[in-house]
Formats: C-alpha cells, sequence, structure tokens
C-alpha cells in the first residue's frame, strides 16, 4: 500500500513542479467563472436558479473539457518512462506491476479532482457572492453532485489514458491515440446516435434501447448523471423526456464501471509485459 | 556453508526465432565478483532482467537470493545500474535518490550518505537534466547502493566515464566486496577488470563458453605469455635461441623481439634470457595472457547479422 501512495506522491509533485496541477486549475477555475458570472441567466418562467443554469453549462463544458485534459495527463504515463528508459529502473526496485500502475493512475486521479474541485468551487463561491438571491440549499447540493460527477468523469478518462500508455509502444502514437478517442467518444459518437435516432425516427431497436447507449458512453453517462438526475436541470437541458424514467444510480454505475474496467485491462497488458 | 546468491539452470530465452540465451547454466556464490563478458548482443542484459524477473525464461529455473524465480521480495535485497541509466529530467538529484529510496524502504539519511560517497553532495540539488553523463552513473551507483543490497547487478557501470571517475567507482566496489556483497559486473573494458575480479564469464551468442578465474581462462586458452625482449641491432635471432627452444618469435622490428613461449617453458626461458650477457639481452618485459587475449580466444566476435536486439 505504501509502494502506491509512494508512487502516486511522486506523480503529484510531478505535477506540481511541472505547472500541470496550476494550470489545471487556473483553466478549469477561469472557465467556470467565466460561466457563471457573465453568461446571463435566461430563467424566464421557469424560475430556475443562477446555481442550476451554471451547473446546466459547466456541465456541458466539462464533457469537453475534462476528458481532455484527463488524456493529456494520463496518455504517456507508462510509455513515456519506456522511452526514457525510466521504466526499466522502477521496474528493478521491489514495487509490482500493480503498484506501479495504481500508484501513477491515483497519482493523475488525484491531480484531477483537485483541479475540478477548486476549479468549480471557486465558481460557486464566485455566485454565491453576487447572486442577486442566494442559492438555496438543493442548488448547493446539485453543485457538489456536479463537482463529484465531474471528478469521475475526469477519473475515468484517465482510467482510459491510462490504457492508452500501455497499449502503445511509442510516446507519439499514444498521443494520437489519445485525440482519436477523445473524439470518438466526446464528439463522434453522439452525432452517430443522433443521426441513427434520426433516421430511425426514434422508433424500433434503437428507439427502446437509447438508455443503454448513452450509458455506454462514459461523457453521455455523465450526462445523464448531471442533467438528468438534478432537479430542474433536466427541464432547462431539455433532456427530461429522453430518461425520465432513469434512477440516478445506473449512470454513476456506468461511471464507475469506465474507471475500474479500463484500469483493468491496462493492468492485465502491463503485468504480462515483458521488458 | 556459503548459500548461492545465484543460481540459473538450463536458462534460455527466446524472442520468436531468435534466442537471446541458449541453455545457461551458472552458480555464482554470495560474496564473489563476477565479470560477464561477451559480445554486444550476446545476452548479457537478457540475463540481468531475467534475474530481476523482469523477463520471463523461456525455459529453465533460476533463483536469486535463495528466491525462486526472483521475484519482488528478491528485488528488495539487490541493487541494479542499467546500461545508460537515466531519470526524471526535472527533479533534483537529491529528490529522485530520496523518491528511490523510500520505494525500497531504506531510510531518507540514507541517500544523503549515498551523495556524499558517490561525490554528489554538492550537485544534489541540481535537477538531473543539468547533470554530466558521470554524474548521472554516480546517481545511478548511489540508487543501486540504496537499502544495503546483498546483491549488485551492473550493466556497463563504466562506459563513458573518465579514468578516475572510474577508479572511484572501483574503490566502492571494494568496500562493497569487503561488506560480502556479491557483484555481477557487465563490461566491455577489459583491463579494468583483470585484477578485480574472482571469476570471469564470458558470453557468445546466448550461450556461456567459458566460466573461471583468470588464471584458469589462461591455461585453458593455452595463450603464450609474451616476452618482449630489447636487442641490439640485429639481434632477434639470437635472443630467441638464448630463450630455448619453447620460444616462437611472434614479432620482430630492428631493436626488439617478441617471443612467445607457453606459461609452462615461462621460467625457464626467461631464466636463460637473464642469465645471458649483455650484449645478448639489453631488457626484457613479460606479458602474460591478458583478459583481452583470453576474451578473443573465447568470446570472439559475431558474424555481421548476429547483433540483433530483440
Amino acid at each position: 500500500m505504501t509502494a502506491i501512495l509512494t508512487i502516486a506522491g511522486h506523480e503529484i509533485r510531478e505535477g506540481l513542479r511541472n505547472r500541470w496541477v496550476a494550470t489545471a486549475t487556473l483553466l478549469l477555475a477561469a472557465l467556470a467563472l467565466a460561466l457563471s458570472l457573465v453568461g446571463s441567466a435566461p430563467v424566464g418562467e421557469v424560475g430556475t436558479g443562477r446555481l442550476t443554469v451554471t451547473i446546466v453549462s459547466l456541465s456541458s463544458l466539462s464533457i469537453y473539457l475534462l476528458p481532455l485534459i484527463a488524456l493529456l495527463l494520463a496518455f504517456d504515463t507508462v510509455v513515456g518512462e519506456s522511452e526514457r528508459g525510466t521504466l526499466l529502473l522502477m521496474l528493478s526496485y521491489p514495487v509490482t506491476r500493480w503498484q506501479v500502475l495504481g500508484g501513477k493512475f491515483l497519482g493523475h486521479a488525484a491531480i484531477l479532482a483537485f483541479a475540478t474541485t477548486v476549479g468549480f468551487g471557486s465558481a460557486a463561491a464566485a455566485i454565491a457572492a453576487v447572486a442577486p438571491q442566494a442559492p438555496t440549499v438543493a442548488e448547493w447540493w446539485n453543485f457538489a453532485g456536479l463537482i463529484g460527477a465531474s471528478v469521475a468523469l475526469g477519473i475515468a478518462f484517465v482510467a482510459i489514458g491510462t490504457l492508452v500508455s500501455v497499449t502503445v509502444k511509442e510516446r507519439t502514437t499514444a498521443a494520437g491515440v489519445a485525440i482519436v478517442v477523445w473524439l470518438f467518444l466526446v464528439v463522434l459518437y453522439d452525432m452517430g446516435l443522433l443521426g441513427a435516432l434520426v433516421a430511425t425516427e426514434g422508433q424500433g431497436f434503437l428507439g427502446e434501447t437509447l438508455p443503454v447507449w448513452l450509458l455506454a458512453n462514459p461523457a453521455d453517462a455523465y450526462r445523464l448523471l448531471t442533467l438528468a438526475s438534478f432537479d430542474g436541470a433536466g427541464a432547462v437541458a431539455g433532456l427530461e423526456a429522453v430518461v425520465a424514467d432513469l434512477p440516478a444510480v445506473w449512470p454513476a454505475l456506468a461511471l464507475a464501471a469506465w474507471i475500474v474496467a479500463p484500469l483493468a485491462v491496462a493492468w492485465t497488458i502491463f503485468a504480462r509485459r515483458e521488458l | 556453508m556459503t548459500r548461492d546468491a545465484i543460481r540459473l539452470t538450463g536458462i534460455t530465452k527466446r524472442y520468436g526465432a531468435f534466442t537471446a540465451v541458449d541453455d545457461l547454466t551458472l552458480a555464482v556464490p554470495e560474496g564473489e565478483f563476477l565479470a560477464l563478458l561477451g559480445h554486444n548482443g550476446a545476452g548479457k542484459t537478457t540475463l540481468m532482467k531475467m534475474l530481476l524477473g523482469l523477463t520471463r525464461p523461456t525455459a529453465g529455473s533460476l533463483s536469486v537470493l535463495g528466491t525462486e524465480g526472483g521475484g519482488a521480495a528478491a528485488r528488495r535485497a539487490l541493487g541494479f545500474l542499467p546500461e545508460n541509466v537515466n531519470f526524471t529530467g526535472g527533479s533534483s538529484g537529491r529528490a529522485a535518490l530520496r523518491y528511490f529510496a523510500r520505494l525500497k524502504g531504506a531510510p531518507k539519511a540514507q541517500a544523503e550518505d549515498l551523495l556524499e560517497r558517490v561525490g554528489l553532495a554538492a550537485a544534489a540539488h541540481k535537477p538531473v537534466r543539468t547533470y554530466s553523463k558521470g554524474m548521472r552513473q554516480r546517481l545511478g551507483l548511489a540508487q543501486a547502493l540504496l537499502g544495503e543490497p546483498r546483491l549488485l547487478l551492473l550493466d556497463e557501470p563504466t562506459s563513458g566515464l573518465d579514468p578516475m571517475l572510474r577508479q572511484e567507482f572501483y574503490r566502492i566496489l571494494r568496500d562493497m566486496k569487503a561488506q560480502g556483497v556479491t557483484i555481477l559486473l557487465s563490461s566491455h573494458v577489459l583491463s579494468e577488470l583483470q585484477l578485480r575480479t574472482d571469476r570471469i564469464a564470458i558470453m557468445r551468442h546466448g550461450r556461456l563458453v567459458a566460466c573461471d578465474t583468470l588464471q584458469g581462462l589462461q591455461q585453458a586458452a593455452g595463450l603464450p605469455v609474451r616476452i618482449r625482449v630489447r636487442v641490439p641491432e640485429g639481434g632477434a635471432e639470437r635472443a630467441a635461441a638464448q630463450a630455448g627452444p619453447g620460444a616462437r618469435v611472434l614479432a620482430a622490428n630492428g631493436r626488439s623481439v617478441e617471443l612467445g613461449v607457453s606459461l609452462a617453458d615461462k621460467m625457464e626461458a626467461l631464466r636463460r634470457l637473464a642469465n645471458g650477457g649483455a650484449g645478448d639481452v639489453e631488457d626484457l618485459d613479460v606479458l602474460p595472457p591478458s583478459l583481452d587475449d583470453v576474451y578473443a580466444h573465447f568470446g570472439g566476435s559475431p558474424a555481421p547479422d548476429e547483433e540483433v536486439a530483440p
């Protein structure tokens, strides 16, 4: 256990030293603040609070940004060390493959969790300071939920990035694969799904199994988790019809699966690798 | 009874059609300083990787420090210095060594001591990317010595180092040997190994072709002792005749001649040469077969297409 923590601590220290932590935190904070302060609230008759509107816009942005940051953090975690020649030295120590992989994953996850929490949290604090009427307790809970779900999304993509880093032989290949993964899961998947839905007019097999298709993608699972489960957010986002009956536990489980499964596959590959 | 620090039995490693290590059997008793020689691609690094448990042998069994198969437990008590050791560029030497100390379960103070010992105390706060090759090797040696290892695996540790640094390096190794640490060192620089190792193992195309003390190898090779004699002008044949029937002329130029005698005939030839008048022999030097000669005899050089990395 201490080996994992030592390695995780090392990754965090590296993240601090090469300014990744600071950059990611500032980036997320800046965007969150911009969205919350500058964006005007389209409240009209729906009567949603400022914070809830921020939740919607933040989560829409998070779907694009958090996976990208996570992949950039983790895509070369093993292949980079292998190319530099430092992996051989590390593995000559009394540490198991799992401890190395798990430690790196934990370190990156911690960095992303910190950046997300502090970044989004500062936006919430700003709203609380300037909003004409204070957000309700329910809205605060929802915001906390948003942070939690965003952290989960980020960690899921850290796991995916870690998997990418053990499957390729060169760091540049890993970068390419990471971009393709991002493009597919975050952009193209939904386009394809939408196209198919339009083509079948929402009837038939696709219409019936739509929730499954959405849960199968971590970005969509996150969307379901944040937009559909928080009262009021679904109305603003216009998704209520889609997943009115879906309990929040399913998207949460899907995200959890997207954290565990890539990591497990990565470990299987890494454990059998011969140096 | 001395336990074997390393025991390899019938170890074979194949990468597809390429055989990197071929049916290798070797036992290294505790406390021995073994030199591992061989051409590039002979399988030395592959052997070390198997000892570290980084690669699994295709066939055969091995035990390291009593642990069958050599896993994480064995790695706790051994130190490894890879060829061209590298560290994450941005951290300081001190930070890197402290990190490795934590991984090995060694106290932080030990990292400081080792930095002092390898002569890096002054530069320890600078980032590793600013280090010269010699400094990186020193840091590499320091990390290999963490945790008071019982076995040291050193892969070409002195390549690219200046002579002074090499001397320091062997001084540290001598101290380790005095503490009973087993050392397995692979190198191409034969001259510095000659007087320092207990046994020499020579690998060729993945096979162990020789493993003995230097004397044993010299005898087995049957290479001649070379006696370089300085003679007055034109005195080459006289000097050869002086040395006796066992001496062959290996080379001659004007004022000096190199004679070859077998180990058995060496003393006789020397006595005869020394007893000759100053008119025949002005000076002589005795050159026993060096490690270079022994290595050339056993190790040879690979065919052009055989130096392949898997």
